[in-house]
């Protein structure tokens, strides 16, 4: 690092950004030669899109620099950004539908270009990368794999010095993924330099000479990828080993949630197919999933609380009973009940009173009988005074609007509604995400008391300190598919991380 | 110059403030409107905020007007609360005239005042079955509630043109199309002598009433708004969104059909083409003016009715077009859309772009 390098094409000096709640970013340095594949490795939320979005020009740093060949870069938009010779590939494509290739990609450039020049560029251009784009195809006809080839087109037709391309094969199938990286290698041995950013250790491990490891908006590591393995990996960005408690004896009882054969085919294409889980929660204890999101975390869940009912008839059972097909007022009357990760929309209405709030899930409890169904706002304030009361609820009274809550504490008022609502089987996503350390320490407390108390309860969570904390035993979510389960007892960071990466049969194997 | 600043909670005082500003604006703009065309601006504002108020007939005119707006917009605000974008009612209306006229027509010399519910209830069905229409087609084919509903609002007024120029022409009407006049017992009942003003009036306020129980006071109505506040949340907790549908464009539906009914068998008494006088696309205004709030829209359906009476006042007094009407009833929207960013806003100031 201190000997004369060639100059940097890019460097990223000690560059913190904060935002109300959080501090995305601190002091992160990031140094990325000509014609290198420079990896940007974090788990969700820790601080990857900020950084792009530094560099790119959509956010303005608190402090710190981008340096570009050298030069201090003044960008204050993407714009500007692309003129210097910066592109990025986002996630989600921006095409509209209804045009051919040629046409979008014309929408995006240089207004003295015809369409026709524009064409033939596109053509060249995807023929150097060996990029099969058809440029009069309209856009809806085209695979995920081929739209994401046309954005890539499009960024390169401007010739950039740096090419940004955020979870770019999270979309893609393994062929499309072989494909990219050809394209990849070929860019930077012409002199681009490439950020890559992923959460995939096999493919970072692959593609990449260079890797930047963000934890919690820190840097946690600049490492050869080439040299490092999974599990090494993994525990630069999850972080060191947890501490393990003391598991007591698990007394377990009857099979509360039981999934068997568990398929169903994505119906958007940025969805994740489920295929054939199995697992069961037995009353008593806590199994937990883990897995890095968008593996399948939404589609699983959402056919668990009966959101989508979409789950072929027997794969899902409560107690013994089928309830693949039923909606989440028939599951929770069973005994089933659910706090979803977004807590503001959707565990709670952020424009209604807390008391109101309470009808989400608890109505049978405040609702007067059909048909007229009369709420009393009395009932409903008297139970939201006292969720409010034992959860140590800081609001302003049963009447505050859900939004006037902090993040915290609105968590701990949607668990507390679920917890004191005494269900058979409880179902958290992300119990503590967002929320400070007092409260989630107090919401794990709750989660462990409920064990107890012989409920049963399905965490899925993307912190596995966490995990490891409150479960029994655990399963890891990847691509769809759901591992064997492991005892807590067993399980160690690496093999979970290795497990993350959907390769359980591996080290089954070994 | 000025900044737009997201405030952290919606303000309290601009969702009540914003229509009153609205207000002072479009009369401002008003005004200038009535300058522009020559006319003596406070001649003008009296006739259309004077005028329609001071004396008792007048009032009872204003209660004619406002009983189909408030009805109509009562049920507009269950379907916009439950973000289902009806705005269709002006089909739903006049196929309630249709259907009720049709009923209406069956009486004759021998017939009792039992009638009378049967026509409002032939009203009810037909501006249900019309909106059942657009759920039907929304729930079936996810079509856009916006573009069906609006588009069956032409085909009812081609559903009534068909009738009154063919099966129930009036044979002694001298070829006008129109149907014979409605038996005497066919006509709702005045509320006093000497007006215009019916039982229609009671049934509204008395739907106010109703109204307000239902969305504030029943799970069925707390089911509908968590549907239009938040849908994720109202599929969390299980409500169905498909019987969320249904049950605002039926609500809504039977409500402007009701109202449809009072009209042909009230002050209208006939079927003619002129039945839809844009009733059910001013109470479309009428509830967001009205906050889609039932007490609100009472006050909203008054000031929507002053403008359609001002306006017929501007065109006899004035010399002035009777489309001032829904120049006017344009421009309170408008604003009001515009005021209504106050709500989620602040306008903050900066002194750094003020050119200093």
């Amino acid at each position: 690092m201190s000997e004369a390098a060639p100059t940097l094409r890019l460097e990223v000096k000690n560059v913190t950004k904060r935002y109300p709640s959080v501090v995305a970013n601190s002091d992160v340095n990031l140094r990325v030669a000509p014609g290198e594949i420079h990896a940007v490795l974090g788990e969700n939320g820790a601080g990857k899109s900020t950084l792009m979005k530094i560099i790119y020009g959509a956010v303005k740093p608190d402090i710190g620099e981008v340096l570009l060949d050298g030069k201090q870069s003044k960008i204050r938009n993407p714009q500007e950004a692309r003129a210097l010779g910066i592109s990025m590939v986002f996630q989600h494509f921006s095409l509209f539908e209804t045009v051919t290739v040629a046409e979008n990609i014309w929408l995006g450039l240089d207004k003295s270009l015809t369409l026709a020049n524009v064409r033939e560029q596109t053509v060249r251009k995807a023929k150097i990368y060996g990029l099969d784009v058809e440029p009069d195809r309209p856009v809806h006809s085209l695979s995920v794999g081929e739209r994401q080839r046309v954005e890539i087109v499009r960024a390169l037709l401007t010739d950039p010095k740096v090419l940004i391309l955020d979870e770019p094969t999270s979309v893609l199938t393994p062929q499309a993924v072989r494909k990219l990286f050809v394209t990849l290698r070929q860019l930077a041995a012409d002199g681009c330099s490439v950020l890559y950013i992923s959460h995939k250790l096999d493919e970072i491990r692959e593609l990449c000479t260079n890797c930047t490891v963000l934890r919690g908006g820190k840097v946690t590591g600049h490492v050869d990828p080439r040299n490092e393995s999974n599990a090494s990996l993994s525990r630069l960005m999850i972080g060191a080993e947890p501490p393990k408690l003391q598991h007591r004896e698990v007394k377990t009882g009857a099979i509360g949630l039981q999934a068997k054969g568990l398929s169903i085919v994505a119906d958007d294409p940025f969805g994740v197919t489920l295929d054939n889980i199995n697992f069961e929660v037995r009353t008593g204890e806590i199994v937990g999933v883990a897995g890095v999101s968008g593996n399948g975390q939404q589609e699983f869940l959402a056919a668990l609380s009966g959101e989508s009912t979409r789950a072929p008839s027997g794969s899902i059972s409560l107690f013994g009973n089928d309830i693949s097909k039923r909606n989440p007022r028939v599951r929770r009357a069973g005994g089933l009940h659910f706090v979803p990760e977004e807590r503001l929309g959707r565990g709670a209405v952020p424009t209604l009173s807390l008391a109101a709030n309470t009808l989400l899930s608890r109505a049978s409890e405040v609702v007067g009988k059909p048909p007229l169904s009369w709420v009393s706002p009395k009932a409903t304030a008297s139970l939201a005074a006292d969720i409010i009361k034992r959860f140590h609820v800081k609001a302003g009274g049963p009447s505050a609007e859900a939004k006037s809550l902090s993040g915290g504490n609105l968590q701990k008022y949607i668990v507390g509604r679920e917890i004191s609502a005494n269900p058979k089987v409880l179902i958290v996503s992300q119990p503590t995400w967002g929320v400070d350390v007092g409260a989630a320490a107090q919401i794990r407390g709750e989660l462990l008391k409920l064990r107890d108390e012989g409920c049963a309860l399905l965490v899925v969570s993307e912190e596995l300190d966490e995990l490891f904390e409150v479960c029994d035993r655990m399963h890891v979510i990847a691509k769809g598919r759901l591992s064997p389960s492991i005892n807590t007892a067993d399980a160690t960071v690496e093999k979970i991380g290795e497990w993350m990466s959907g390769l359980w049969e591996v080290s089954h194997a070994l | 110059m000025f900044k737009l600043e997201p405030r952290p909670q919606a303000s309290k005082f601009w969702g009540i403030g914003s229509p009153l500003l609205a207000l002072i604006i479009t009369v401002i703009i008003g005004i200038a409107i009535f300058m522009l065309m020559g006319k003596d601006p406070v001649k003008g504002l009296l006739v259309f905020f004077w005028e329609p108020i001071k004396s008792g007939y007048a009032l009872s005119e204003l209660a004619v007007k406002a009983t189909p707006l408030l009805l109509i917009a009562l049920g507009l605000a269950v379907c916009f609360r439950s973000n289902v974008w009806n705005i269709g009612a002006e089909g739903q209306f006049v196929l309630g005239a249709v259907t009720a006229g049709g009923v209406a027509l069956l009486a004759d010399k021998t017939t009792g005042p039992w009638i009378i519910p049967l026509i409002l209830i032939a009203g009810v069905l037909g501006g249900m079955l019309w909106a059942g229409i657009v759920a039907l087609l929304r729930d079936r084919f996810n079509a856009s509630e916006i573009l069906v509903s609006l588009m069956l609002v032409y085909v009812a007024e081609l559903v009534l043109s068909y009738m009154v120029y063919g099966p129930w022409k009036d044979p002694n009407g001298f070829n006008f199309p129109q149907s014979k006049n409605f038996e005497k017992v066919t006509q709702i009942p005045k509320l006093f002598d000497g007006t215009r003003m019916n039982v229609g009036l009671l049934i509204a306020l008395f739907g106010v009433v109703g109204m307000w129980i239902f969305m504030f006071r029943t799970y069925g109505g707390f089911q509908l708004q968590v549907g239009g506040l938040a849908p994720a949340a109202a599929k969390y907790a299980g409500f169905s969104s498909r019987r969320a549908l249904w049950t605002a464009l039926l609500v809504s539906g039977g409500m402007a059909g009701l109202a449809g009914a009072l009209e042909v068998a009230g002050p209208i008494g006939q079927l003619t083409p002129y039945v839809p006088a844009g009733y059910g696309f001013a109470a479309i205004i009428v509830a967001f003016v009205g906050r889609l709030n039932p007490i609100g829209i009472v006050f909203s359906a008054i000031l929507m009715s002053m403008f359609y009476i001002g306006g017929e006042l501007a065109q006899s007094r004035l010399g002035l077009p009777k489309s001032l009407t829904g120049v006017f009833q344009g421009l309170l929207l408008f604003t009001l859309l515009a005021c209504d960013t106050l709500i989620a806003y602040r306008i903050k100031f900066s002194k750094s772009a003020g050119g200093k």
